[in-house]
């Protein structure tokens, strides 16, 4: 029966990988992709790995699938032709690549390893299990997990980055910086809470605004006046 | 089954992958084959782990999960900045870094 599931499985794995570099449109690699993870979290199951099929299942074919299936659509299916490319160079891909397979098969198959023929070694209960692999990351693995989370932080917030739009970078706009949107005003004309009246100014210190703004034109923005209590009135 | 039918899946998939990343020109497809290049190896990975009886090999699986989620997220985030300043979305005219 593992057997059976195993090819089952396996012939998935290798196709929805073939599918995934002989497609042409980019969207029909991902569904591909996405057949060929689920044969795996199958292989995984069968490998007694439960806590990574799950996980394969769920993080990658649902979350990191998703993630590439909006930005095909977004950029576009790519299909529009871009030139031939060159067939020379596809023969020796696929010689390197045939070449590459016999190596590996050598390296694994010839290793001389006792138990790579054998079913695999006995393993105690819960092997591969959440419980297990929980408690393997938070006392053996503990740093690996922490550096795994702050990694995941760094891809957020650079990805972030990357993809924002930026107006000083798009072509033909270099001559754009930000100076010229910072633009000074006088005081008490601009924000909402001033227009609303709640902020005033002391008085003193408004005529001697308006003597410096009749004297010079315009003032930087002015911080709010202490005791103002932006709480209550619901902020900016 | 024998644990070196999970090994030859692993390696095939892996040089399916390579060999996508040799010949395709999109850099989406070249992202997911290696998406396919690091699932390759996770089986192996996983594989071993069994052989052993030791579920060292499932953790080393995740992180390396979580390294090709954030590499993911870093590959998307440089291909819509691509499409955003309208060049071609193809590995072979981006050569403005090549020597």
């Amino acid at each position: 029966m593992s057997a059976v599931i195993f090819f089952i499985a396996a012939i998935g794995a290798v196709a929805g990988a073939i599918g995934v570099i002989a497609l042409r449109n980019p969207f029909y690699s991902v569904l591909a992709l996405v057949g060929h993870l689920l044969s795996l979290a199958a292989l995984f199951l069968l490998l007694r790995a439960e806590f990574v099929a799950a996980a394969q299942v769920v993080v990658y074919a649902g979350a990191v699938m998703v993630l590439y299936v909006f930005v095909v659509a977004y950029v576009g299916d790519g299909s529009q032709p871009v030139g031939r490319g060159g067939s020379g160079l596809r023969v020796a891909a696929a010689l390197f690549v045939g070449a590459l397979f016999v190596e590996l098969a050598i390296a694994m198959l010839g290793s001389g390893l006792k138990a790579i023929g054998g079913d695999g070694a006995p393993y105690k209960a819960g092997f591969g299990q959440p419980a297990a692999i929980g408690q393997a990351l938070l006392t053996k693995f503990l740093f690996p997990f922490e550096v795994a989370s702050l990694l995941l932080l760094v891809a957020a917030v650079g990805a972030v980055v990357l993809a924002r739009r930026r107006r000083g970078l798009t072509l033909g706009d270099e001559e754009r910086d930000a100076s010229r949107f910072v633009t000074a005003r006088p005081r008490f004309t601009g924000t909402m809470a001033e227009a609303v009246g709640l902020v005033h100014a002391p008085q003193d210190q408004r005529e001697n605004g308006a003597e410096r703004s009749a004297g010079d034109g315009v003032e930087p923005p002015v911080p709010a006046p202490a005791g103002v209590r932006d709480d209550e009135h619901g902020g900016w | 089954m024998a644990i070196s039918w999970y090994l030859v899946v692993s390696a095939l998939i892996f040089c399916i992958g390579a060999a996508g990343v040799l010949t395709r020109r999109n850099p989406l497809v070249i992202l997911l084959c290696l998406e396919l290049m690091l699932n390759a190896a996770n089986l192996a990975l996983i594989a071993f782990s069994r052989m052993h009886g030791n579920s060292d090999g499932q953790i080393f699986a995740i992180i390396v999960m979580v390294v090709a989620a954030c590499e993911v997220t870093v590959g998307l985030g440089l291909i819509v900045a691509i499409y955003r300043r309208r060049l071609p979305i193809d590995v072979d005219q981006l050569r403005e870094l090549q020597g």
